[in-house]
């Protein structure tokens, strides 16, 4: 088929609709906000990006949304990769009970679960409770409105966007590969780090992105479980709009959030790729 | 020998981990349902069911639900339908692009929601659409729309389309090779993509914040603005009740698809 006649294909305009609507009422507006953001009294300016950087608060905002992040990451990559190796290999009792404990959370509202986690975080909670059982706490503490109660509860709540990558790769390594490395000689962390490892990553990379990017941009469980104490783009962008009226920060730090976003989607799908590529 | 032994018991131990840490929360608010205590103690000092019969009069709750699931069953079957039909246009097109097109339409769910709830609220401003109801409808078509492209197109890149010639060459007409071809094979994929778009709505805050006032609000944005004003375990009986239709959905996906497909990622 030549160029033009290929866009002439008739099964095309079934798209039709779901695209219009979508550029129509998602990607119009988004670009919309992105070039107001540019836009100032006198022209195109980068002032309010300029005056955004140039406050020391802000860039504490940035660095309390980057490191809760990684922090998020880092516990729910140390659980799942493990686990995901779990659920691959259980037998089916077990891998049921993780199933459904994995993916019945998913279907419940997050604004349950962070409800959830107040209870479980106060002074009188399960966490502190269990600490004292097992002697690692002397009294009781209160985790709630803490940063260790934050970081806690939403690597609960995304835990299950680690391990469910992570697994879709672990379930289709063939295990003959560990045996015949283990017949040529290879020591256990050198057939890990050689075979497994590799043959994992590409789980690991998008397991890390959902995480990573659902953390960055999450607004219900810090308002729940940390405060407005603790402010990150997310429930600064959220506070600008609702409770302060300031629509020029809200842009401001929606934009930034925004590119955040997409750098991770990108830059995540391009490793991938990269990865599957030399694999 | 001793790494293998550590690696395994790594692996076991991060496995018993996962389900008492996933499942914990979701317990304790079930107990705390069922507790008479009023400030959340563990284990309850006696069981009641107080918080449940205060739900009856608990002053917002019930309006709420009801927006809640007109928007949600709204945006479900206009997703199912413009989604659908996109979904056959990318597996049996050749036009250019549609990979990208692909990434498009499930691109909602990788940005944050704020943000886009932020610029849908700017964009109906500025075409004049006020009405807090409608744009709530419009928006949530947003959230549903891409459950609906992904898992209908994985099923569709499945499908063989020679499956409704063969039935054409035995008789059928078009469309009723579609309905008794098509549409039967499919249908795992429509209720779970349907169901799990329905869940998505419901339970949706930080695009929905945008479009309440102070005579629409959706279930979650209610339920958040009662744990903020006077948190009791109200909330959790609520909670209880939509644990309990989680777990219907659950059963219901295991008996359609079964629970290994639904972790398919």
């Amino acid at each position: 088929m030549n160029g033009l006649s290929r866009w002439r294909d008739p099964v095309a305009l079934l798209a039709v609709p779901a695209l219009v609507y979508l550029v129509a009422l998602y990607a119009l507006p988004l670009l919309w906000l992105l070039a107001k953001s540019f836009v100032g009294p006198g022209g195109i300016t980068l002032a309010p990006y300029a005056d955004f950087f140039a406050d020391p608060f802000n860039w504490r905002v940035v660095t309390n949304t980057l490191s809760i992040a990684l922090w998020v990451t880092a516990v729910c990559l140390v659980i799942g990769y493990p686990a995901s190796f779990a659920l691959a290999r259980a037998g089916a009792g077990l891998q049921i009970a993780m199933l459904v404990a994995i993916i019945l959370p998913l279907s419940i509202g997050v604004v349950v679960k962070a409800f959830a986690w107040q209870i479980v975080l106060r002074r009188d909670g399960v966490v502190s409770q269990f600490m004292m059982a097992i002697g690692l706490w002397d009294e009781p503490q209160r985790l709630l409105f803490t940063e260790t109660g934050l970081v806690l509860g939403a690597a609960n709540i995304f835990l299950p966007f680690m391990i469910l990558p992570i697994y879709s790769v672990v379930k289709l390594i063939d295990p003959r590969l560990d045996e015949a490395g283990a017949t040529l000689g290879a020591t256990p962390v050198y057939r890990f780090l050689r075979v497994t490892l590799p043959l994992t990553l590409p789980g690991v990379v998008s397991g890390i992105a959902f995480v990573f990017s659902m953390s960055v941009s999450m607004y219900v469980i810090p308002s729940l479980l940390i405060g407005d104490r603790f402010q990150t783009l997310s429930t600064l962008t959220g506070r600008s709009f609702l409770f302060m009226r300031n629509e020029q920060l809200g842009s401001t730090t929606a934009v930034i959030l925004l590119a955040l976003a997409v750098g991770i989607v990108v830059g995540s799908s391009w490793l991938a790729r990269r990865l599957g590529s030399t694999s | 020998m001793i790494v293998e032994r550590l690696a395994r018991a790594t692996m076991w131990l991060a496995a018993l981990f996962t389900v008492i840490f996933l499942m914990t929360p979701l317990l304790v608010t079930v107990a705390v349902s069922f507790g008479s205590s009023s400030v959340f103690t563990l284990p309850p000092p006696d069981w009641s069911l107080r918080w449940f019969q205060k739900l009856a009069t608990t002053r917002g709750l019930w309006p709420s639900l009801l927006t809640s699931l007109q928007v949600a069953a709204f945006a479900t079957a206009v997703a199912l339908a413009l989604g659908t039909l996109c979904a056959i246009a990318l597996v049996r097109g050749s036009f250019p692009g549609r990979e990208a097109i692909a990434t498009f339409l499930v691109s909602p769910l990788m940005l944050p929601g704020l943000v886009i709830g932020i610029a849908m609220l700017q964009g109906f401003k500025a075409v004049g659409l006020r009405e807090t109801y409608s744009s709530l409808l419009l928006a949530h078509v947003v959230i549903t729309l891409p459950y609906v492209v992904r898992t209908v197109f994985a099923a569709l890149s499945l499908f063989d389309f020679s499956l409704i010639d063969a039935a054409r060459t035995l008789g059928c007409s078009y469309p009723a090779a579609l309905m008794r071809v098509m549409v039967p094979a499919l249908g795992p994929a429509f209720l779970t993509s349907g169901m799990f778009a329905f869940l998505a709505s419901m339970d949706n805050y930080p695009i929905s914040i945008f479009f309440t006032d102070a005579w629409t609000k959706t279930l979650p944005i209610q339920m958040l603005q009662y744990v903020e004003e006077n948190p009791d375990p109200t909330i959790a009986a609520i909670s209880a009740g939509l644990v309990l239709l989680a777990i219907l959905a659950l059963i219901v996906g295991d008996r359609l698809v079964g629970l290994r497909r639904m972790a398919d990622f």
